[in-house]
Parts: C-alpha cells; structure tokens; sequence
C-alpha cells in the first residue's frame, strides 16, 4: 500500500481494509483452522481458539485502520473501524450465504455445515447474518478504542490475555507436566477443564500475570542499576550464578517434563547440532548449501553400516567407536562434495548441492545399492549408546548425549568462529576476489568450512540412527535441510545462540502442538514470509554485527529497528 | 609475484585435474553403458520411438513451466521457488471444473471446448497466485540481500501447499479421462499415445505464443527492456511495477496450462504434485541457460528426453536393476554438470560466477 496509500481517502481506505481482512477470515475458515480450532477451548464454556481466531480477524481490521487513518479527527477513526470491522463480517457472511445454495463442500472440504452454524452463532442465516454484521463493527470500533488506552494499562492486560492463551494452547503439555503429587495435582485442576482453561483458573492467570507485568515495568530499571552497582568480582558471581541456573533448569527439564518432551528436546538439539554445521557453511564462509541433509544421512548410514547388529551391519563396533569414524567419513564426504562446486557461488551453489542432496537420497533409495545399504527397508537393529555396560535408552537419557555433543560443537564453533581460519572465512564471505587478495587461500579454507560442517552434521546423523534403532531413506528429505536453512535465518545468520533460538522456535514449538499438526507447515511457511518482511536480521542476530549497526544508531525505537533491518541489508548485499 | 602464481597455478591444478577425472569417468559411463544397451539389443525401434515421444510431451510440461522460472530470474535475478506450487495451483482448480464438466458428460461432448475451459481456468487460477505471490510476498523485499527472497520464496512455497490442502483436502484425486484421447494414433506407421500428442502440440503452440508476445509486443519489449536493466528501463518511462507483475502474470499462465497437461498425462492431482516438476523445470531453465526464453524451451525439451531415454541407454547397459528407479539421479546430476562445468547453460550467458 505504500506510497499511494497516502493520497487514498481515509473512507476507501477503511473498505479496502475491511474487504481484505473478511477474506483472511474466509481463508481461516475454508482451510479448515476455524473449525478445527473451534474443538478446543481457550476458557471452558466461554470461548474456543476457533471462536478466538475469527474475534482476532475483526480486531485486526480495527486495528489497521487505526494505525492507517490519521488521526487528527479521533471519532471519524472510530466510525471508519466499524465500518472495516462490518464490511469484514459481511464478507464472512458470504461463505454461509453462499453454503446455503450451492454445495461447496464438493470443493473446499472444509465447508461443512457445522462451520457454517459457527459462523451464523447457530442462529440462522438472517438473525446470525445481522448478528455477524455487528459483532464485527463492535470489534473494529473497540479495537480503535483499545488502542487508545494508556500503554501503562494496555501492556499488562495484554500479556495476561497472550499468557491465556498461550497456556491454553499447551495445555495437554503442562498437564503432562503438573501429574504428579497430590498438591500439584490441585493446581491442574484448578486450571484446567478437560479442555482449556477453567474461569476462575484465566482470571487468576489474567491478574497474576498482568500484576507481574505491571511490577517488572516499573522496577526494572533499579534493579538493573542494582546489579550493575555490584562490584566486579560480585557481577561476575551474578553471571556464574545465572549460567549455573541456565545449566541446571536445562538439565532438569526433561526429567520434569516427561519424555515426550525430551524427545522434542532431542530433535531440537539433532538440529541445533546441524544448524552450528550449516553456520559454519553459511554464516562464516557464505556457502549456500540447500544439500545439507546429505551428510546428516551419510552420517547416519555410517554409524548405521558400523554398529548393526543385523545383516548389513558390517563391523559391530559400539557407538563411541563408531564416532569418530562417522566424523572422519562426513568431513571427507563434506570436501568431496565441495571440491567441484568451489567454483560456484550464491544461488547456484544453492542448486548444485540441493542436486547433490537428492542424488544421494535416490541412490540409497535406489534397489541399485539394495545388497549394501538396505533400499527403502532401511539398515535396523542399531544399537543405542552404551556407557559403563549401561544403555541409555530412554529419551531423557539420548537428550544428555545430545546436549554433550551440542555443547562440545558449540565450542568448536565458538573457538573456530574467532581462530585465523574462521577470520579468512567471513573474509570470504564478505568478499571473495578481495579475500584471495589478501592471501587467503580460497581452495583450502572453503573445503575446510565444507568439511567441518559437514562433519557436525555427521555427529548428529549417528545420534538420529542409534536414537531411532533403524535407518531409511526417506528420512532424509529435503524439508531436512530447508528445516536447517530457514533456522539458522531465522534464529540469526552467523549467530551461535542464535541456532539455538531457531531451532526452539522452529523445531521445538511445532513438535509441541503436534494436536494441530494438520496447519504446522501452513503456519510455518507464512511465519517465514513474515519473519523476512518483518526481521529479515534474525531473532538474536550476530553481537558483532549488531554493535556494529548500533553505533550510528541513537536509541532503541521501533524506527531504529527498521533502520538497522536496511543498513544490514547493505551489508549482506555485498555478501552473496 | 612470480612465486606465487606458481603456487596458485598449483593449487588450481588438482581441483581441475579432480573435474578433468569426473568428467571422464561421466564419459566413460556413458558411452559404455550406450554400448552396452545396444549390443545387448533388449530395445527395439518401437521402443525408442516410445521413449523419446513421452519424452517430449513430458519435455514440453517441463519448458513451460521452466518459463515462469526463467522469465523471474531474468528480471529480479531471483529462484521463484514457489513456482511449483503456482503450477499445482491451477491444476488442482481446474480439476473441479474437469469432474464437473465430466459428469455433466459435456467433457465427451465437446472435448475441444471443455479442454479451453480447463485450461483458461488452471491459467488464470494460476496467474492469480503467481500475482498475488508477487506482491505480497517478493514485491517489498525487491531491494533486500539475495537470501532473503530466497527464504521467503521456500516459506510461500509450504504455504501455498498447505493452503491448497486445507482448501481442497489431502487425497489424490483422478483427472477424468477424454474418450477422444484414449488410445493411440498411428504417426509413420507407429503408434503414439494420444494424450502425448496433444500435449506436445499444445505446449509448443503456447511457447510460441509467449515467444511472440515477448518479442513483438510493447509489453514484451518493455520485459526485455526490465531484465536487460531496470533503473534504466525506468527513466525511460518502464512502469517497472507493472511490467514484473506481468512477467509473474505471463509465467503463472504458463505454469497454469502445464499443470492441466501434467494432469492429463498423468491423471491425477494432488496438493504435493508442484514439486518434483517444479525442480525439474527449474534443471532445464538452467540447463538451457537461465533467463533465456528459447533456452528454457531447449532445456524442458532436452531433460524430457534425456529422462525418458537415459535409464534405458545408459544405466541399462551397465547392468543395473530397476534403472527407472534413477531417472532423477540422471536429471539431478545433468543438473549439477551444468552448473560445474557450463553454468551458462547451452544458450545462456555466463551468469552463476559473474553477477551470483
């Protein structure tokens, strides 16, 4: 909308803005979200997430409006969030009207009669028609209001109504993890219902969040001066004390919260372990590859090959044996696959190994190398890692073998980032011709940045295999690598706990609400649209970058932020 | 100075004698498995000629496609990798006009007529997505560093996937059949599928539609003049927005008209089916060499036939089982060949070291 939006009338501007938002709400509820959405609660007997979702489109409408329309007549903006919330409606309305003649469900499945009773309040085409035109203009005038409150009240009362419905959106999780004793047992049901959250249970989240909110904003500050006021050697037992907290919640955690969790623990520090390989390809060196599955599996099928108990195994040797030659094998593999693309940059690097990537799956896919490596049976009877004649079996237990590795990768990273080697990396990452310029050998550290990649991604392939038992090709798809890619963009590229952040956010989240695992893709690809309109630099981007932007920058406001999204821009243009 | 080009030249040397040892080994397999396969004589003429129809008609899906792909890099320099889904689109679409018109029995009655309709309405479904992809999507992130449209490209591509299946739901459906096209013609005294034919001809037509569209009309002219340089295709009065709205619009049409023909081959669709031929399409526009128009006809048209003759005349003969198994592997690695060894493609200018 830009820069024409500005010579629009603030009138065509409310009836674009509510025709558009009426067919998000007719997408949401074609695609099936509202109803499926609708079977779980956010609070008992009140409101369900379908019912939420659809309140949230007609908020949204008046809320555009009211950051759009000037506002220098402040009841005109009210009037025009009406409007856009009863146009919204009105287009909703469609989708019942339309139902009721023709048989739509013989093309959108989701079309069902129950949606079109949710849409209609289960009032009738007529009364729930008009009562769907008002609804929405009361949504987009109050959203105009709302904003109008005082941000000091807004902020707390907004948190509280987020953590509702965050709470209710994990609540099968948190139930898992409040079983227990019978005091505990107490809390759930003071919570929960059997699905979403009891009343009195959201009031208390509702006012022991917002109070909290209120408390942290207004006392934030002294206790930061506070702890900065401590002497040296004090902070530096502050952060001792901080780290040893961070070390224990994270080893705790599993133990708490059940193994279901722990495994979704486990998947996100499988690729945490692949997002610090791929950093090193991407983040400090620039090499764009789309095939990074390729050495995850080649990992994997050697840890596999090696430990077998079965057929094709063919040494029998234990986990920790196998370990350094999985290593050995993908950082060799990581440099054969590197040497004919050394001459190929950016996007078509991209490409070249994306083909690279599926080669490898076809083969082993392939009847062609059946005798060797299984074909789609797969390689089985892998065993699990043994320590001292003990098998860690469960969950918990590969979770702490993961986050050994994690955290032993991590240091390389961290050690490799800031050594001669990892400088000629964001050299040539920077700048190629200028780096080979400067002495650096292109050849040799390119090569390198494929093959210890590569090699990280090894590690974590024979952690899969011997967690899994058994492995088959098509676990090793391409979603594997853009999984990995989009990660690391999204947690920050070059960014170390930026990985980490990625791959909660991207991994971790979703496994948790497998319930809804129907939109977990859908959801995933608009939040990486979003995510590159909205932060392109990532959710914890690289610190040296960011001191660098900050210098020029005078505060922290949301201007800045966009500020900082273009001149990193300029920075990254030069890059690929 | 001296010393270290030396050292250079050295370095330089055992990469390229590792390519000059791939490429060889690339030849070698080739020829002896092609010796292999024609001395064994498992294949007669009949079947060749089988092969290398399917492979066109297939080739002719794949070139179309391929257009979308490189008409957009052409212009933004950017891989629409949501293209296969823009593709999947209108293929799924138009399927509920084919099932309706089918049972209406007007599909059989009018075959000509009911083919249009299929295919006006898988292209103007699928120009639809591709504009909308355009300005939602990639139209604000014009000026952003090249990852960024990139991943943006991949998380539209999850979502149009998704959305149509949530739309139209998860299973396979079956494309109906035309009576006409059921069976074989006689052509030169050997029989060929008639699906095949049609779809030969009707993506040839269409490309030379679009061929003469961008190079006889303004608004082609004015697309070749965006690609070739857009800040100065602007101050000579290009309305720059518009004309790579077009080129999605035009691309998306193309795809739109691929995916009726993919169905009809095929005859099924499904909300997944965009991505295998949408990688593919994108080997041929590299292979004919990417933002080259004829060249991503050359491309479509070369990896179709390559597809289709390759597991039988190479992998065959050096006596592998299940060689269909590796029609990809062959397409993938024609891939990877041409962006080591040619990344100009076999039309193209030399784009992947240059300006990637």
């Amino acid at each position: 909308m830009g820069a024409s939006g500005a010579q629009r009338t603030p009138l065509r501007q409310a009836v674009q803005i509510g025709l558009i938002f009426g067919v998000v709400g007719v997408y949401l509820s074609l695609v099936g979200m509202v109803e499926t959405f609708h079977g779980r609660a956010v609070i008992a007997g009140v409101i369900s997430l379908g019912q939420a979702l659809l309140l949230l489109t007609g908020l949204g409408a008046g809320f555009v409006v009211a950051r759009r329309i000037p506002k220098d007549r402040p009841w005109h903006s009210v009037a025009y969030g009406a409007l856009a919330g009863s146009l919204a409606g009105l287009v909703l309305f469609t989708l019942p009207l339309l139902g009721n003649f023709v048989h739509l469900r013989s093309m959108f499945v989701n079309a069902s009669p129950t949606l079109f009773e949710l849409l209609t309040f289960g009032r009738g085409l007529v009364r729930g028609g008009l009562l769907l035109l008002v609804v929405g203009a009361f949504l987009g005038m109050s959203s105009v209001l709302i904003l109008r409150i005082p941000r000091r009240i807004l902020r707390p009362v907004g948190v509280g109504v987020t953590t509702i419905f965050l709470v209710s959106l994990f609540q099968e999780q948190l139930e898992i993890m409040l079983a227990g004793p019978e005091a505990i047992e107490e809390i759930r049901r003071f919570l929960f219902d059997v699905r979403g959250l009891t009343i009195p249970g959201a009031s208390f989240l509702l006012v022991v969040t917002a109070v909290g909110n209120a408390l942290w904003t207004k006392y934030r500050e002294s206790i930061r001066q506070r702890a900065n006021q401590l002497p040296a050697a004090g902070q530096k037992s502050l952060r001792a004390l901080l780290l040893v907290a961070g070390i224990l919640l994270v080893l705790i955690l599993p133990i708490v919260t059940g193994s279901f969790f722990a495994q979704v623990l486990v998947f996100v520090g499988l690729y945490t372990l692949m997002g610090f390989g791929l950093n090193v390809d991407l983040g400090f060196a620039g090499l764009f590859d789309l095939g990074f599955v390729a050495f995850f599996a080649i990992g994997a099928y050697t840890a596999a090959l090696l430990t077998s108990q079965g057929p094709l195994g063919i040494a029998h040797i234990s986990f920790w044996g196998a370990i350094p030659i999985v290593v050995l094998m993908s950082l060799l593999a990581g440099v054969m696959l590197g040497v004919p693309v050394l001459g190929i940059r950016g996007d078509y690097l991209a490409i070249a190994t994306l083909g690279f990537g599926e080669i490898i799956r076809l083969l082993v896919l392939s009847d062609f190398l059946r005798p060797w490596l299984g074909g789609s049976q797969g390689i089985l009877e892998i065993p699990k890692p043994m320590i001292f004649g003990f098998e860690l079996a469960t969950p918990q237990q590969i979770f702490y073998v993961t986050v050994i590795f994690c955290v032993v990768v991590a240091y390389i990273a961290w050690r490799l980032r800031d050594s001669r080697i990892g400088r000629a990396w964001i050299a040539i990452r920077e700048d190629e011709d200028v780096a080979a310029a400067m002495g650096i050998n292109l050849i040799n550290a390119k090569l390198l940045a494929f093959g210890i990649g590569a090699s990280f991604a090894g590690v974590a392939g024979a952690i899969f295999a011997s967690m899994v038992g058994s492995v088959f090709p098509h676990s090793f798809n391409l979603f594997i690598s853009i999984n990995v890619l989009a990660l690391l963009i999204v947690g920050g590229l070059g960014s170390l706990p930026g990985v980490v952040v990625g791959s909660l956010a991207l991994i971790g989240l979703p496994e948790l609400l497998r319930e809804f695992s129907e939109f977990r893709l859908l959801v995933y690809g608009a939040a990486l649209v979003a995510m590159m309109l909205l932060r392109p630099e990532g959710l914890w981007p690289e610190p040296v970058r960011r001191r660098e932007l900050r210098e020029f920058e005078p505060g922290v406001q949301p201007v800045a932020e966009e500020a900082l999204a273009g001149t990193k821009g300029q920075v990254e243009v030069e890059r690929l | 100075m001296i010393a270290i080009q030396r050292i250079w030249w050295q370095r330089l040397s055992f990469v390229n004698l590792f390519l000059w040892a791939f490429r060889i080994a690339v030849i070698v397999v080739v020829i002896w498995g092609t010796a292999g396969t024609l001395m064994a004589g498992k294949y007669q003429r009949e079947h060749w000629i089988f092969f290398t129809v399917f492979g066109l008609a297939q080739g002719g899906i794949y070139a179309l496609i391929a257009l979308g792909y490189t008409m957009v890099y052409g212009i933004l320099r950017m891989i629409n990798f949501a293209h296969g889904e823009v593709f999947m689109s209108g293929a799924y679409t138009a399927y509920f006009a084919a099932a309706a018109l089918y049972n209406s029995g007007y599909l059989n009655r009018h075959p000509l007529i009911s083919f249009l309709i299929l295919l006006s309405i898988a292209m103007s479904v699928s120009m639809g997505v591709a504009v909308l992809l355009e300005r939602i999507a990639y139209r604000p992130l014009r000026y952003a560093p090249r990852l960024v449209p990139l991943i943006t490209a991949i998380g539209a591509s999850f979502f149009l996937q998704y959305t149509f299946r949530g739309l139209y739901g998860s299973g396979f459906k079956a494309y109906p059949e035309f009576d006409v096209l059921k069976g074989d013609w006689i052509i030169f005294g050997v029989p060929v599928l008639r699906t095949q034919v049609l779809v030969l001809v009707a993506s040839v037509l269409m490309m030379v539609g679009l061929y003469t569209f961008v190079m006889r009309t303004k608004i082609g002219t004015a697309m070749r003049a965006v690609s070739e340089d857009m800040d100065a295709a602007a101050l000579m009065g290009v309305n720059v927005d518009r004309v790579i709205a077009i080129t999605f619009a035009v691309g998306g049409a193309m795809a739109g008209a691929a995916g009726v023909l993919y169905a009809m081959v095929f005859k099924q669709v499904h909300f997944f089916m965009g991505f295998v031929p949408g990688i593919k399409a994108f080997t041929s526009a590299v292979l004919g060499g990417i933002g080259n128009i004829p060249g991503a006809m050359l491309g479509g048209m070369f990896l179709g036939l390559i597809e289709s003759i390759g597991p039988a005349l190479i992998l065959d003969g050096l006596g592998i089982v299940a060689p269909y198994q590796l029609k990809d592997v062959i397409a993938f690695t024609m891939l990877v060949m041409v962006l080591i060894f040619r990344p100009s493609g076999i039309l193209g200018e030399r784009l992947a070291v240059k300006k990637a």
